[in-house]
């Protein structure tokens, strides 16, 4: 079977109980949910979720229509990553002994656009913005370095490059449908 | 300055059902729902509320009152073991798109979430098995989210609702002031009609040399009959129909060619891998209609129609999808219909006709010899009812004897857990039938296994005189589990069979006539006296151990390969 990563975006209504809503269709056909973001999206109320998994396309589209229907969604849509523009998160936290230890780590931070965010006498926390695959390049050779203490990646959060119907007209358009069948 | 006077909530919720229509809730009081319960109590001539014995018999009543008046059925019950009594109905209405609102009570707001006596995640639990689930914590939400709550149970594809009442929300007191929902700007019930999936629709409909159309419940959830009928005459359509979808087609008409499905007719499931164009009408493509999907009309090109886009391509796929209520899809296909002539591929089904008839029908319906047969039951149950009456079936062997062959005249005539297969449904759907549809007779089908399972509701129909006619089936097994045990599991009849109790002397504990017939000769005379009067009647008819519903599709099996018991 094919095996695709999806990234599902969903507009929805801040209300109580919408991430149960959405987890129990996955659970249901036992899928697995491998990363997930929400937050307040540019309209007010209105919330945003973008929740990345592997499976076929047949299983996303039945997945996503089953998430539009549910009552408080506005919208929920699929990408795969060719029509997306996308970007995950990472913080590292290193001991700061090894890092001194290493000489200089010039090259570590130009090669992989790292930012410290903290520094202290025990641990440095740096932090990298990029694709899963680039993160994860840097965990492996910190970890094979200088070792990592902590370490936490973001779900994906991402756009799409398609000429998509932006959710603000969507509302206007229902709106006005609404006020025209009164 | 006009201040309005304050109601309590629980006023205000009783209130706010009168405004939304209900003059029928099936119930049942507790501690966290007693402050509705008292403010019922003075609306006791606005709102017939019945007493159910157990809640789950109050969720089946009011699936059984919506399904044959087409309104939204309502039970009000309590928090915690009310609420999980509850879910089976809850799930049942979800499954078979009945609209339905159930009221539980809840702990007040300060004890949420403290395991406070009789607290469950009632919003949690159903949030699976609702179209929506809503806790009201406080009384200003009250009218809000009733309005709400009917708004989304009876609209485009209908389905439960469940709020969830606080019990302080039931004392607060607010001002009232009611307006109806008809707009919820994330939720859109009936997809416009597109121009464009219709004339997709009629020209593969117009080019088609065998086309076939299923019927299921949508179009009696539209209320399309007529808009069907006028369907199917122009393009000269033959039709099978879901089991949910009996009755949307009177039996005699003449394009109705029967039940589909795994113990449907043989004509109908054959002609599915045979016909060029298959439209399916408000119907999903359950798996006990198509059987194997790899080898499910292969052949065809498939025109679905559905309210619900999520139905589109998820178990068969669509060439022509097309998208709306069926009141509004299918007049507009048929208005692009040229008028056709498919006799001769109509004269096909009649072969399978016959071959059923002479293998199955003959020996079940119209036996001479032998033990009674469940068959003979409702087919003389269904004649001496001059075919007008509503049909309520438990689930098992019964349910599908009696979609095989009880006939209908008039639609909304077929009340059966289809989707969830619940057993325990018929007796309390039937009351709740009766009670929507009080004119007609409801005549209930079910086997001993069933019968039991909530036959304390036998309680409520005394208590309210509730004329339903309830007929058992007692074979003294558990008959479809013991067919299928015969046939697929060696004859193992593991806990399949059962010591009854005197059904009839139960009846009459609760005041109920009743027969009970054990030969053949006795059973017009017993059906006669069951239909004498709108009483209530228990008949219990012993009919032969080991029938066996035929024609069978085994499961996963082709809707081609048909056994038929020979």
């Amino acid at each position: 079977m094919e095996n695709t990563l999806y990234t599902i975006t969903v507009f929805s209504e801040n209300t109580v109980g919408l991430l149960g809503q959405i987890t129990i269709i996955f659970t249901r056909r036992g899928l697995n949910i491998e990363t997930l973001s929400v937050s307040p999206s540019a309209i007010k109320g209105i919330h945003k979720f973008t929740i990345t998994l592997y499976t076929s396309e047949d299983m996303v589209v039945k997945v996503v229509q089953q998430i539009d229907k549910r009552v408080d969604i506005l919208k929920a849509y699929y990408n795969t990553d060719e029509g997306l523009v996308f970007q995950e998160i990472a913080l590292y936290k290193v001991p700061t002994d090894k890092l001194i230890a290493l000489g200089s780590i010039e090259t570590l931070i130009r090669h992989h656009h790292i930012h410290i965010l903290e520094m202290n006498e025990n641990f440095v926390v740096f932090e990298k913005t990029g694709h899963y695959d680039e993160t994860q390049q840097l965990f492996d050779e910190l970890s094979n370095s200088v070792g990592v203490l902590q370490f936490i990646r973001s779900g994906r959060v991402a756009i799409t490059r398609s000429k998509v119907e932006r959710l603000s007209d969507m509302l206007e358009s229902i709106q006005e449908k609404f006020e025209r069948s009164k | 300055m006009e201040t309005k006077t304050k109601i309590t909530g629980a006023e205000a919720f009783i209130r706010s059902l009168l405004k939304e229509g209900v003059d029928t809730i099936f119930g049942y009081p507790g501690g966290a729902i007693m402050p509705v319960f008292d403010a019922l109590y003075d609306f006791d001539k606005h709102v017939n509320h019945i007493l159910t014995r157990h809640e789950q018999g109050a969720t089946h009543a009011a699936q059984g009152y919506a399904r044959v008046s087409g309104k939204v059925g309502v039970c009000l019950v309590t928090s915690g073991p009310a609420a999980t009594n509850a879910i089976t109905g809850i799930g049942d209405a979800l499954m078979d798109s009945t609209p339905m609102v159930v009221i539980t009570g809840q702990v007040g707001a300060t004890l949420l979430g403290t395991d406070a006596f009789q607290e469950i995640d009632v919003v949690g639990i159903t949030q699976p098995i609702t179209k929506w689930a809503y806790q009201i914590r406080k009384a200003e939400d009250i009218a809000w989210a009733v309005a709400r709550a009917f708004y989304i149970a009876r609209s485009g594809r209908p389905g439960p609702v469940v709020l969830d009442f606080t019990k302080n929300a039931q004392f607060q007191e607010v001002e009232f002031d009611y307006k109806p929902c008809t707009f919820i700007r994330s939720y859109i019930p009936i997809p416009d009609v597109q121009p464009s999936q219709i004339e997709a629709a009629a020209a593969l409909i117009n080019q088609a040399k065998r086309p076939f159309a299923l019927v299921g419940q949508g179009v009696v959830l539209s209320n399309a009959e007529k808009e069907l009928k006028e369907f199917l005459e122009k393009a000269n359509i033959p039709a099978g129909w879901t089991l949910l979808g009996g009755s949307a087609m009177p039996t005699d008409f003449p394009l109705n060619k029967g039940f589909l499905g795994m113990h449907g007719n043989v004509g109908p499931n054959m002609k599915t891998n045979e016909c060029d164009v298959l439209i399916a009408i408000g119907m999903r493509f359950d798996d006990r209609v198509t059987g194997d999907l790899k080898t499910y009309a292969k052949q065809a090109k498939v025109v679905h129609l559905d309210i619900d886009i999520s139905e589109i391509n998820k178990n068969v796929k669509a060439d022509a999808p097309v998208l709306g209520s069926a009141k509004e899809t299918l007049p507009a296909i048929t208005k692009l219909l040229n008028v056709a002539d498919h006799s001769e591929w109509i004269s096909t089904f009649k072969e399978y006709e016959d071959l059923e008839y002479e293998k199955v029908v003959l020996r079940e319906v119209y036996p001479t010899t032998g033990e009674i047969t469940m068959g003979e039951v409702i087919h003389r149950v269904s004649e001496a009812t001059h075919n007008k009456a509503i049909l309520v079936t438990d689930v098992g062997q019964n349910q599908m004897m009696a979609a095989r062959y009880f006939k209908f005249s008039e639609t909304r005539s077929i009340v059966t857990s289809g989707g969830l297969g619940t057993m325990g449904f018929g007796i309390p759907a039937a009351m709740g039938a009766k009670m929507g549809a009080p004119e007609r007779t409801v005549c209930m089908f079910c086997g001993d296994g069933g019968f039991q399972m909530t036959i304390q509701e036998l309680g409520t129909i005394m208590q309210e005189q509730i004329g339903v006619k309830m007929i058992i089936l007692n074979n003294h097994f558990l008959g479809m589990v013991r067919q299928w045990q015969e046939m697929f599991f060696e004859e193992r009849y593991s806990f399949t069979k059962m010591q009854n109790p005197d059904f009839i002397a139960i009846a009459k504990a609760y005041k109920i006539d009743g027969t009970e017939v054990h030969v053949r000769e006795e059973l017009d005379a017993a059906i006669a006296d069951m239909l004498k009067d709108d009483k209530p009647y228990l008949l219990v008819v012993n009919v032969e151990m080991k029938g066996m519903v035929y024609p069978m599709i085994p499961t996963g099996a082709s809707v081609s390969n048909i056994l038929l018991g020979d």
